[in-house]
This record gives structure tokens, sequence and C-alpha cells, in this order.
């Protein structure tokens, strides 16, 4: 692709310095081997981390048993839990005495604390209290462990029905949809495309613009025939290919090593992140237009892109969650529009037909933003 | 401090030598400049100056052969060097964000000058370069000219025993040349030693002596008038011409 | 001794003159803070509903009248047709489908069992596994409900049965009774703002020095590496302990975290802590040679170090290869010792073995970082 914008510059249509201008760029980003590096490997580590060591779920978990009168129920609860891969019961205690400590040293993440003569409570068909503590100070999975153990108590209340007389279930057959075995690849990687290609257009152009604007090469080229508009296309087609090359490698990645799977169209995807590409080099070079250095570019691109796009995307932490006041702020995060749409191609298979709408919004973005950031260009060299 | 024990010679280099990988930047280049000489050390781009430059002030280590520098070896007396010389590179190197007096008082305090010697200093470097109205005023906001010569000033303000400057008028206009040069010469006549870069031919015969390299040696050494004698040219320019011309279509 | 006292003048002057540097020790942990912790949770609110009822019974009803009764499943639609449901999760307007199949009703009150169907849109990631485990527990909880029903119908109302004992579950919370996911995260962004003022700040310092050519300058001169190094450092790690204050009080009167332990444990700690961060730092300044690539470098390490540290997802977690490097990761350690100080209010005792491990990192990292740089330079 690269190599295919390359040769769309040099037709005669455009100026020869424009195409100068673009192979001079191509120099600066290929030259430094150390920022090219990373910018490839980034991706790549990070697809390799979100698939395999970053999971959301909580496995193991650690279960500490108080009960003072201990008995055959006690025994039947602890085997009823245990027979589930996902609790594994520490210690049966007679008495709380110790789980302030078990707590604290973080053997244990659930307590379980009976009453007093728990089986004869619940023979005599008492409702029989039985306290569950959790360490909430990770609510998100201070909350799921709680799901967890009341589903496996519910559970063992079923089984204390009396005998000949069978346990009301309904028994509930779950999918999920789109990603059945909530595979942490698939639902991070399209997220991961949003993030790459916002540090590589945003970030990288933001920093090389004002670099020259430091250095004062930017001086020498806007005294140049080349337009503005030209400088802008020059600085941003490298970047464009760059972003482009960086997000076939992870859909590659993806595919090889997780299987993370594709099902509908590549080409749909490939037009969609061009899209969000150019979304994302304007508004690297509006940064680059309204500040003077290159740290306050940095800063500049991260707080108003990068922060964002990782925070505010959807991309690790769910829309949903969030509170009323902070949902319509993530509407003008560009990248939240783009993994829905990615999530939608990749997961769903969905196209143009059902995405119209975050397509629709995208492409008013990207064109709203050129032209502020040609715009915002022009004033400050005029 | 002390005399050096070399006879007068404020640098000694014999045989001095830097590879990098095969390609050989600096080709056993031997010679000696005088106490109190103002010595102009020539070259073309990538003929080995700063290299051989950055071996004499410490920043580079040599492959082979040795150097002496205010009568301390430069391998394996750094420290000694580096209290004895001063520099000033072809990149301006005062500190921008702070006031021509802050950058005065951070370099009289890293040469260990005690707080009287700076005062002292900067009040007859004021009246030197006169910059009263200056002083508080951040480098950044002062004329390129004048940096440059503050940047001199601020080079040798600890008196060194010899002094490197690497191309210390580029960029200049040639009335602050001009200057420049008398401030070069006012230092020398103090007894400090000056060993300087240059691309102006025009300033090389303003040296007592100069050297040519070429391809990693040192081509021809002499005063000027030696030079131009020896080699056949009305200028130092001619010389170099001649020198460089063969050794660069090689 | 003298001359560094010269250095340390030179680099405060500096660091407080420059406006882009103050701005990024108050700004950062302002928006940092306002946005990490209202944006980074995983709690489902509400999810949106649509139930696929073919039975029409009153106990299909019932099951559809729990989930909506919990306040977290919004019925959005209720169609007997499962492809229009279906379509509905395409176009992201349903979360969760609720299929419940005919003879629902008549299954369950002759065999005391039946199915149901529950479809998640497991598109958006960690939502779904909660949403799930509500609904899950909803499903279960009606039938116990219906359990008991059913069996007064047979029997005809004669009060408890023996063996027929029901669980009142009570669950607590401890730590975080309001499960308020702000206290959680909160002090994991303050430990990711000292790393990026420790490691970031102190790449981008020396780099620009290297970039002006002043570094060159003070290379020849006859301060040390040792006094170099200290003079950049001192500020910086100074500066590292005022963004953690500042972060702090934000913490504090801004969103309420607890401040259980002691604060002298978190400064020690941090205090600590930034050896690893500044040595990092240092570190990646011998390594590249203009600002940009000090940022992407530091970009791309600090982001590795946070995604392992159990900043978002739990260390535990993790695969147990992933846990073993996570031990060597410095700022999990940290942000264990800041979570179980502030919401725990845990002590010395119950720190010692991290803060042990953080120390041993952070001298580690320091040292070797100091004698690499060391070496490069000279």
């Amino acid at each position: 692709m690269s190599s295919r914008t390359g040769g769309r510059v040099r037709a005669p249509r455009l100026p020869s310095a424009l195409g100068a201008f673009v192979r001079k760029e191509l120099h600066h980003i290929v030259r430094d081997r150390q920022t090219l590096a990373i910018l490839l490997l980034m991706p790549l580590v990070q697809v390799l981390l979100f698939g395999y060591a970053l999971r959301t779920d909580v496995r193991d978990l650690r279960v500490a048993m108080v009960d003072p009168t201990p008995d055959v129920l006690t025994v039947r609860l602890r085997n009823r839990l245990e027979s589930t891969p996902r609790f594994r019961v520490v210690s049966t205690a007679t008495s709380t005495a110790l789980l302030e400590d078990q707590f604290q040293r973080r053997v244990a993440d659930v307590a379980l604390v009976l009453p007093t003569s728990f089986a004869d409570g619940l023979a005599r068909g008492d409702r029989t209290p039985v306290l569950l503590v959790t360490d909430a100070s990770d609510p998100n999975s201070g909350t799921t462990m709680q799901s967890y153990v009341r589903a496996a108590l519910a559970d063992f209340e079923s089984d204390l029905s009396a005998p000949g007389r069978g346990p009301v279930r309904i028994q509930v057959a779950s999918r999920m949809r789109y990603n059945p075995t909530l595979e942490s690849a698939n639902l991070f990687v399209p997220g991961l495309i949003a993030l790459v290609l916002t540090l590589v257009s945003a970030l990288m152009t933001a920093i090389s613009l004002s670099r020259e604007k430091e250095q004062g090469t930017l001086e020498v080229l806007l005294v140049s025939p080349l337009r503005p508009w030209q400088i802008i296309v020059g600085k941003v087609l490298p970047y464009l290919a760059l972003g482009f090359a960086i997000t076939c490698l992870v859909l590659l990645a993806a595919r090889v090593v997780f299987a993370v799977p594709l099902r509908g169209s590549l080409t749909l995807l490939l037009a969609e992140s061009v899209l969000y590409t150019i979304v994302s080099l304007s508004l690297g070079v509006l940064v680059a237009a309204r500040t003077t250095s290159q740290r306050a570019a940095m800063l500049g691109a991260l707080v108003g892109t990068m922060m964002p796009t990782a925070l505010l995307s959807g991309m690790i932490f769910p829309i949903s969650s969030m509170p009323g006041w902070l949902r319509p702020i993530t509407n003008v995060v560009p990248a939240r529009w783009f993994i829905v749409i990615a999530r939608g191609i990749m997961l769903k298979g969905a196209g143009l037909g059902i995405l119209w709408h975050e397509t629709l919004v995208l492409a008013g973005m990207a064109l709203l933003l050129l032209v502020a950031a040609t715009r915002s260009f022009h004033a400050r060299l005029d | 401090m002390t005399v050096s024990p070399d006879h007068g010679h404020a640098i000694e280099v014999r045989g001095l030598t830097r590879r990098f990988g095969t390609f050989t930047a600096v080709d056993a280049i031997t010679f000696d400049v005088a106490a109190g000489e103002v010595f102009g050390f020539l070259g073309a781009n990538g003929a080995g100056k700063t290299t051989a430059i950055r071996m004499l002030i410490g920043l580079l280590a040599p492959s082979a052969g040795s150097a002496r520098v205010a009568g301390f070896d430069v391998s394996t007396e750094a420290e000694q060097v580096k209290r004895n010389i001063g520099y000033m590179s072809q990149r301006f190197s005062l500190y921008e964000d702070l006031t021509v007096r802050e950058n005065i008082t951070l370099y009289g305090g890293i040469y260990g000058l005690s707080d009287g010697a700076i005062a002292e200093r900067m009040a007859s470097l004021v009246e030197r370069l006169d910059l009263g109205r200056d002083l508080d005023t951040r480098v950044k906001s002062i004329p390129l000219g004048w940096k440059q010569k503050l940047a001199f000033s601020v080079a040798v303000l600890h008196d060194p025993k010899v002094v490197f400057l690497d191309e210390p008028t580029g960029g200049v206009d040639p009335i602050t040349r001009r200057q420049f040069w008398e401030l070069i010469y006012a230092t020398a006549e103090q007894g400090t030693t000056v060993f300087v870069t240059t691309h102006y031919m025009d300033e090389a015969e303003y040296c007592d002596r100069v050297s040519i390299m070429v391809d990693g040696r040192i081509a021809a050494l002499g005063t000027p008038a030696e030079l131009k004698a020896r080699f056949g040219g009305e200028t130092i320019d001619d010389v170099f011409v001649r020198l460089a011309r063969p050794g660069a279509a090689a | 001794m003298r001359t560094l006292r010269f250095l340390l003048r030179k680099e405060y002057l500096q660091i407080f003159r420059d406006r882009i540097m103050v701005a990024q020790l108050l700004l950062l942990p302002a928006i940092q803070l306002a946005l990490l912790a209202n944006a980074a949770t995983f709690e489902i609110k509400s999810a949106r509903l649509v139930v696929v009822d073919e039975d029409r019974s009153a106990t299909s009803r019932g099951l559809v009248d729990r989930m909506r009764a919990g306040g977290r499943f919004e019925l959005v639609k209720s169609t007997t047709s499962a492809e229009r449901a279906d379509d509905a999760m395409m176009r992201r307007q349903a979360g969760v489908i609720l299929r419940i199949p005919r003879e629902f009703e008549r299954d369950l009150v002759r065999t005391h069992t039946a199915p149901v169907q529950l479809i998640l849109n497991a598109e958006d990631g960690a939502a779904a596994g909660v949403t799930l485990s509500y609904a899950q527990r909803i499903v279960a909880e009606y039938a116990s409900e219906l359990a008991a029903t059913l069996r007064l119908s047979t029997l005809g109302g004669e009060g408890p049965v023996a063996g027929q004992g029901r669980l009142d579950v009570r669950a607590r919370g401890w730590y975080n009774p309001n499960l308020d996911y702000r206290f959680y995260m909160v002090p994991g962004i303050l430990v990711q703002l000292v790393t990026m003022v420790g490691t970031l700040l102190t790449a981008l310092n020396i780099v620009r020095e290297k970039e002006l050519g002043t570094l060159e300058q003070l290379n020849v001169t006859p301060v040390t590496r040792g006094q170099f190094i200290a003079a950049k450092l001192i500020p910086l790690w100074s500066l590292g302990l005022v963004a953690l204050t500042i972060g702090m009080l934000v913490a504090r009167f801004a969103f309420h975290v607890p401040m259980r332990g002691s604060v002298l444990l978190v400064f020690g700690t941090a205090s600590v802590y930034l050896l690893a961060a500044l040595g990092v730092g240092l570190l990646v300044s011998t390594m590249v040679s203009t600002q940009q690539q000090a940022m992407f470098v530091t970009f791309f390490i600090v982001l590795v170090y946070l995604l392992m540290s159990g900043l978002f997802t739990p260390v535990r977690s993790m695969p147990i290869w992933a846990q073993w490097i996570a031990q060597a990761n410095p700022v999990m350690h940290f942000i264990e010792i800041m979570r179980a100080v502030m919401l725990r209010g845990a002590g010395l005792r119950e720190i010692a073995r991290s803060l042990a491990i953080l120390s041993a990192i952070a001298v580690g990292v320091f040292s070797l970082s100091v004698r690499q740089y060391a070496k490069r330079a000279a």
C-alpha cells in the first residue's frame, strides 16, 4: 500500500515537489529505526498481552468458611463449592477471628460465615442467615465473586429439597453471542487497532510537525512553492501508510496467534480504518498548529487524543457502565465510533447496512477536523 | 596550578588514533601546541577534526596513541584535564531558559570558583561585553552574536590553561567575528592556549600556527606564512583547496 | 557538594520556568483522576433486555417481572419472534435476550425442571460475564421461590417443611461497603501518575539536554557523573512526591477516597518506588537521542508496566506465568501497597513482603541504570 501511495503521489497531476516532500517524510520515519521498531513492536506486544495475560474474569476463588458448629451439612456445602473448579476452600474455622488477617494477607477472597446450628435451622425449615464477606477493595471482582457464590448457594439450596420430591430447576442455557468463549483477544483487538492508529497518526503527527516548527524547518517549507494543504498532505500521507501497515500487522497477528475472527468484509474494515486514521491525523495537525513546542504538542496529544481513546472509547471499560454525565462526552471521542464499527465487522459480521450510522459520524468528524486543521494551519502561517 | 613538565607545551599529541569499526577516523596524528599559542585546526568536513577534538577534551577514548593536555594524560587523567580546559562547541551550549547571570553563576560554581570570584568575574565580564542591562535577561532572547561572545567568556571564566573552540563563529556577521577574535587574542595574551577549528579560511590567517587535516592525517602544519610558501598559494584558502582536493577525490 | 548545589539550583530554576512541566504536574493528575475514576468500571448499571416469551404463561411473565424488578435490566422489547430479537442485538439495541420456550410452565409443574435461554452480546467484553451472573442469580432465586409455591399448592399449605429451610444470604463487601469503584481505581491512578512523572520526565529532561548540546558541555567540565545524575534525579524525585501529594489531596477532597492507613507509609513507599521509576527514565535516556524517541520508548515501557500491574485487570486472573512476570513489576507492588494502606488500613507488618520486593527491585533497577548511564556517557 505504501508503494502504491508513493506511486500515486508521483503522478503528473500533483507537483513533483510534493512527491519529494513525501519521500523526505518517509525517510524520516524509516531512518528513525528505534521509533519505527517501537511502533511495530508495541501493537504486537499489546496483542500478546491482551490475548494471553489480561483477563477480567475471576477464576480460582479462595473461600474461607466459618462455622461455629461444624457438622455434616458444612461438609456438604464445602463439597458443593469444591465440586466446581472455580472455588477452593482454603480454611474452615469456628470463629471469625482470623478473617481480618486472611483478608489483609490476601490469602482469601471470600468468607462464608454460617450461623450457629446451621444444620438445625435448615432442618427446621427456618430462614437461615448466611453472611457472605468479600474483599471489595476491588469492587469489579468483588461483585463478580458475590454473584458466583450466591449462584452456588442457590444451587445448594435446591439440593436441600426433601428426598422424593425433585428440586425446582430452571436450567439456564446461556450463550455469549459473537464471542462464545469470551476470548479476551477478540474483545480487545478492535480497540487495540484504534489505540495504535491514534498513537501513530495523532501523536506522531503532532510531535513531528511541532518539531519542524521548533527547528525552523517548517518555515523553509512554507516559503517553498508548496501550498499549505500540500504540506499537510505531505506530512500526513506517510503516517497514513504507516497506520495502514500497522493495522494489517495487528490483524495478522491477531489472526495467526489467537485466531481472532473476521466475520465481515476485510475491505470494509480497512476502509473504515483509513477513515479513522484521517480523523486522528487531522487531530494531530490541529494539536501541532495550536502548540509552540514539542513537549506542549506531546502533552496536548496525550490529553486530547490518547487518554480519551484509552478510557472513554469503550475499548476496555464499557460505556454503559459510565456515569450519566460522562456518557454523552464519549460521543465526541472518534475511537468510540470506530470501535463499534471494528467490533461489528470483526465479531458480528455486520456490513454498512448496520454500521452506516457510525460510519456517517466518523465521516462527518473527518470532514470537520480536516477543514479545521487546514484552516488553523493557514491562520498560523499568514 | 603546577608547571607542566613538557617544556611549555600545552598540548602534546603522539600517534593519536581512533577507529570506528574498520574505519579509521583519526590516523596516528602527532603534533605539539606551545603554551599561549593560538592554534588553528583546519580540515574538510569528515576529515576527522571533531573526532580529534573529542579525544583531546576527554569525550572519546583513543584507540591508540596518547595525548597530554595541560600536562595531563587524556586517557588516564581525564578529570584533571577537564579542570584545566574550557570548551565551546559549535552548538550553542548555554542554557537558554536561564538568565545570563544564572549561566555565569552555574559555570563558575561547576569549576569550583568561590562566590567572591564569581562576582568579581561577572563584573569584569559585564564590563568587557557591555552586558549590564542584559544580566537578568534569559539567554534565549539576546542576539546571536552576543550569545557567542558570552559563551566564549563563560568557557574561559575559570582561566583554563587551554580553551578548545569548535567552529565558534558559525553564522555570525563579519563585525561580530572580528570582535570575537579580539576576545580570543585578549585571552591568549593572558597565557591561555587557544585551540580553534574553523571553516573560515580568513580566520586561519589570524592563528599563530595552523594544521590541515585530510583523511584523518595531518597533511600540513606550520605558520600561515610557511604554509603559503611551501604549497605556493596566495592565501590559506589556496593551500587548503590544494591539499584537500586530491584527498577528497581518492 | 558545592558543585551539586549549583547544579541543583539550575535544575529547579529550569523546572519552575517551564510552564509545560508545571501544567503536566497539575493538569495531568486532575484530568486522569477525573476520567479514570469515573470511566474505569465494569459494573453494569443496566443492560437492555429483549424478551422472547413463547410460553406466555403466568410463570413466564413472573420470570420477566423478576428480571425487570432488580433495576439491572431494562426491558426494551417483548416479541415472539426470535429473528426480531436477533436483529435487535445485531443493531446493538439489545444486550441480553431472554428466551422462554413454549411449555415452560407446564414442564415446571410436571417435572420441576424447565429450560430458558439467555443470549448475551459478548461484543462488549467484560460486560457480558457480569450481566450473565446477574441474570443467572435472578433465575435461580425465582426457581426457589417457585419451589416454595409449588410445594404449597401440592401439599395444601402446611407451612415450613423439614429439610426445606431457605438460605438468607446477606453480602458484605469489606473495606469498600458501597462497592465504590473510584476507591479502588484512585490508588492505582496515583501510582500511574508517579510513574509518568518519574519515568517520562526523567527521560525527557536528560534527552533534552542531549538534543540541545548542553549535555556535551557539561561532560567536558569537571562535573562528575555522580553529581550530574544526582542533580537531575533529586529534583525529579521531589517532583514525583509533589505530584503524589496533589493527587492524594484531590483523591481525598474531590473523591472522598478513604485514607485508612498511615500517610507516612504511603510516602515512604513512594520514595522507594521513585528510585525504580527514575532509574527506568535514566535507562531510557541512555538508549535514545531525541525527545520523540524518549517519549515512545517510555510510553511503551510504561504501558506494558501498567497493563501487567493489576491496575485494570486483577493480577490473580492472569495465567500463572504472567503472574510470575508481574512479581518483577515494581508498579504492581506499589499499587498493591497503595490499595492495602489506603483502603484496608494495612500497616508495615501487612505490607512488609511487598515492600521488601519493591525495595529490592527499586535498588536493582536504579543501580543498574546508573551504571549503564556512566558506561554509555564515558
